[in-house]
């Protein structure tokens, strides 16, 4: 019997359709059909500027947007073969974690929901709260952030950032510790998730399968590890592994993720160079629309040495915390606000950097940036031909070779593990149809 | 009392569309069309933070037959298009559709091949709620004015 799980489904993970052949309850063959979000990231990329090019990477694993912000980064950087300033790796680092803590939440939730577990998918979503306050404390939003920046970030932490960043991680790590005795001994959920939806070890390798749901066969790649970035190599942190490679042991894998990302968290926030609060301004500080009033009446003397206070969608981008988080080179990033409203100079280097065919101009060449998304390695393969849009962006999707390997952990089970499986791969379509 | 036609709504023809309009605005089954992005906040709102269970709209009902709104979450591409205009089709009346997210309302910033601008092109549409994603607090403010919509039009019986 053929039956057709459409591409809208009750699962709570994505647009899919499969299709199945079933006999009575058992599941003989499934064959994927993908496509059903595929919304021209490639193509849009190649329409765009490289800064404009930024919130199309953000909405590919919208539940870890941060992780793809700095992967397209890191690929443009490499082509233009600069170095980041120091805090902004730092900076990199914490936030990439804590989007691997929301991106790891939520799979756990979802899939926790779609077997009954109700309780579970509150209390993380709750967990997932309190990370959102963090990413919006920084970037201003919650979910779809742009906060990665050709040569940095948009800009420096907030003042008042640690406490919250700690308090949260505490709460947080409460709410896991919750959900694991809840879940980890649940006769039931272990039931439902041992010695279902094997991924063999041969299978992740020739599936090219990477991320959790390849350590929980028991493949030791973790591209934090093998191809450092960043100040990975300066982080001490383990790389969980499971054994069988069920549903089981890729939830294990998943919660013991999340501990570990909590550590790096910490780890980073006490190794950010120049401290984790924000610079104190000193000497003169006035209000940006003063300084710019003052400029255009032609008051100009000494306004390279004052310190404004801006709104506070532009907070973090002032001259003093500038170069702490974007490169000093003019032709790489905009100016500080100060700069732009207060001498012509400024104003000409921001004209530069956004108006069209202006702006970032890398070398012609090609380069691949690999980053250890939530689910996997997410590379961004990015060609220029030297003018100010880029050639050519791919995405490597880490969810598109998962699903290519959908099919051997689904065949022989039961109808009903297919949502459990399919939960458990962590499925995210904006990421698996660009 | 007894025979009310071609005289307008009497008192308890409009008490009764009333009353129907205040049932049917605090029990909304809604059909979670999760397609993209918006759908994390559809969780975030539907979850313990900023809840939709205190207006009445928080069991979703995941056939199409079962539910009277269908939320359009996330972008729609030409591929899923028919798909949204099937599940539309087999709802029953009376029947209201949410645009969730800018991407559902005008096509967002996916001005391309592959979306559909807007879902308004293929369904009617009832509220619009735009944000990409729209905060759960606009989520909520879009669920007050359908309420209010369900309310007061002319009910359907």
């Amino acid at each position: 019997m053929l039956v057709n799980i459409g591409p809208s489904h009750p699962a709570m993970h994505g647009v899919i359709r499969l299709l199945t052949e079933l006999e009575g309850e058992k599941v003989l063959k499934v064959q994927a059909e993908i496509g059903y979000l595929h919304r021209a990231f490639e193509k849009s990329c190649e329409n765009s500027t490289w800064t404009q090019a930024m919130p199309y990477t953000d909405r590919l694993n919208y539940v870890s947007p941060l992780i793809n912000n700095f992967g397209y980064c890191g690929a443009v950087e490499k082509l233009l073969g600069i170095e980041i300033p120091e805090r902004c790796k730092y900076i990199r680092v914490l936030m990439s974690e804590v989007s691997r803590i929301t991106d790891h939440l939520t799979c756990i939730a979802a899939s926790a929901m779609e077997l009954g577990a109700m309780t579970a998918f509150l209390y993380l979503m709750k967990a997932r709260e309190y990370l959102y306050e963090i990413v919006e404390e920084v970037t201003g939003a919650r979910l779809t952030i742009s906060y990665g920046r050709i040569g940095g970030v948009k800009s420096d932490l907030p003042a008042g950032f640690e406490k919250n960043l700690l308090d949260s991680l505490k709460k947080v790590e409460r709410e896991l510790s919750e959900v694991d005795r809840l879940l980890t001994r649940n006769r039931i959920w272990v039931d439902r998730t041992r010695d279902v939806g094997v991924l063999t070890k041969e299978n992740a390798i020739s599936f090219a399968i990477t991320g959790p749901v390849a350590r929980a066969s028991g493949i030791n790649y973790d591209v934090r590890k093998a191809f450092p970035y960043f100040v990975y190599d300066r982080m001490q942190f383990d790389v969980p592994l499971g054994e069988r490679g069920d549903n089981y042991d890729r939830y294990l894998v998943r919660m013991e993720e999340m501990r570990q990302s909590i550590r790096i968290v910490r780890q980073a926030l006490h190794d950010l160079p120049g401290g984790a609060v924000a610079v104190d301004a000193q000497g003169e500080v006035i209000d940006s629309f003063d300084l710019i009033d003052e400029a255009k009446l032609g008051h100009t003397a000494g306004l390279l040495r004052v310190n404004t206070t801006v709104e506070p969608t532009l907070e973090g981008t002032e001259r003093r915390y500038r170069d702490r988080v974007l490169p000093k080179g003019r032709t790489l990033a905009l100016p500080s606000k100060e700069d732009t409203y207060s001498n012509i100079e400024g104003l000409m280097n921001h004209f530069k950097m956004i108006m069209d065919y202006h702006g970032i101009r890398p070398p012609a060449g090609e380069a691949y940036f690999p980053v250890e998304g939530a689910n996997g390695e997410l590379g961004f393969y990015v060609v220029s031909d030297g003018s100010d849009r880029p050639y050519r962006v791919r995405a490597r999707p880490p969810c598109f070779f998962n699903m290519a390997g959908l099919h051997t952990m689904l065949e022989g089970y039961m109808v009903a593990d297919i949502i459990a499986t399919f939960g458990s791969i962590n499925m995210i379509a904006g990421e698996l149809d660009r | 009392m007894s025979s009310e036609e071609g005289q307008g709504p009497g008192f308890f023809t409009s008490k009764l569309e009333r009353m129907v309009g205040w049932a049917r605005k605090y029990s909304i089954f809604q059909y979670p069309f999760v397609t993209a992005c918006c759908g994390m906040e559809y969780m975030s709102t539907a979850s313990g933070h900023y809840d939709m269970d205190r207006f009445g709209a928080g069991l979703p009902r995941f056939s199409p037959r079962q539910a009277d709104v269908l939320f359009v979450v996330g972008t729609i591409s030409h591929k899923m298009a028919p798909v949204l205009v099937r599940v539309y089709e087999q709802m029953c009346e009376p029947k209201w559709v949410v645009a969730f997210g800018v991407c559902t309302c005008t096509g967002g910033f996916y001005d391309n091949y592959a979306t559909v601008q807007g879902i308004d092109t293929i369904v009617p549409v009832d509220i619009y709620i735009p944000g990409c994603p729209p905060r759960p607090e606009a989520v909520l403010d879009g669920l007050m004015k359908l309420q209010e919509k369900i309310e007061k039009q002319k009910q359907f019986y």
